[in-house]
């Protein structure tokens, strides 16, 4: 048992700083491209932190639209940013 | 430029200590509404909390969202007609073949996240996301709405998710109740058509909102 809340608690450390340092570099990131897949990296972050949270609606809804869809929507947006 | 950034380090510092003094000042027992939807969950229809809070007790913040997301498309489609960026790529085998096989999978993955909805996480937006990644994907490909289903059969399935929420919340209205106020006995019949329209709402948005134009406009720009 002891074994097991420490794995959980260094997991949930890991997910929670890696969420931090992914949102730093989305930001900081002068690279679009790179910008918008460290923000799908992000969204999957996201998605797993609200499955620790115990709250797996929006984690769906996370994984699905915040990783997925917006993902595929900002690399449209920026295809057509490129064009012209 | 670089002190600009040190006037913004008390700034950030304030509003890091603003945030965790409200965290840690929160109280140990939250007394949410967990009870009160736990006591009327037997008349919602569903036994998904998070759905009968989505679409019976708050169903008004659920039909807006949807509206929302139709005036988001109408944005888009203001800017005009946009060159198509992916049109002239011809997709190869891997994305060909991959796409022949997720695109079933993905519709199949979208009832059944519909289907569970009512009692277990999933629902209308969720199915309507994983349709809209299905239609992404075949836009990836090259497929393209046929021009016979670009025009009206297209803005029929942008908005039959708003139309069916609407007609089922003014349904109660002529016996005298409230706006989506549901009969306790057909709540989850009822609850089932919406998030069923929905979902086709949903996904033929996001994936319309990915090709970023209306299909139904032919001036290249």
């Amino acid at each position: 048992m002891e074994a097991m809340t420490w794995l959980s608690w260094s997991f949930d450390a890991f997910i929670g700083l890696g969420l931090l340092w992914l949102a730093w570099r989305v930001l900081a990131c002068s690279d679009l491209f790179k910008a918008i897949v460290l923000f799908i990296a992000f969204g999957l972050f996201m998605a797993l932190v609200w499955v620790r949270l115990a709250a797996p609606d929006i984690a769906l809804a996370e994984a699905a639209i915040g990783a997925g869809l917006t993902g595929a929507l900002l690399m449209a947006a920026l295809a057509r940013l490129r064009e012209d | 430029m670089k002190w600009r950034h040190w006037l913004l380090l008390p700034l950030m510092l304030a509003l890091a200590a603003g945030l965790g003094y409200t965290v840690l000042s929160l109280p140990d027992q939250a007394h949410g509404l967990q009870g009160a939807v736990a006591d009327q969950l037997g008349k919602s229809g569903v036994s998904n909390p998070v759905t009968a809070v989505l679409l019976n007790f708050r169903g008004y913040d659920t039909l807006l969202e949807m509206v929302v997301l139709t005036l988001a498309l109408l944005g888009v489609w203001s800017l005009g007609a946009q060159p198509a960026v992916h049109a002239e790529s011809i997709p190869g085998p891997v994305l060909d073949m991959l796409t022949r096989l997720l695109v079933p999978i993905l519709i199949m993955v979208a009832a059944y996240l519909l289907w569970a909805g009512a009692h277990a996480p999933g629902g209308a937006f969720q199915a309507g996301a994983v349709l809209g990644a299905a239609g992404v994907l075949l836009l990836l490909t090259g497929w393209r709405l046929p021009p016979r289903g670009a025009g009206y059969p297209l803005r029929v399935a942008l908005v039959v998710g708003v139309v069916a929420f609407l007609a089922v919340a003014a349904l109660p209205l002529p016996g005298g109740r409230h706006l989506l106020e549901y009969n306790p006995t057909y709540a989850g019949v009822l609850i089932l058509i919406i998030e069923a329209f929905a979902t086709v709402s949903i996904g033929v948005t996001l994936a319309v909102l990915f090709f970023g134009a209306d299909p139904a406009d032919k001036e290249p720009r």
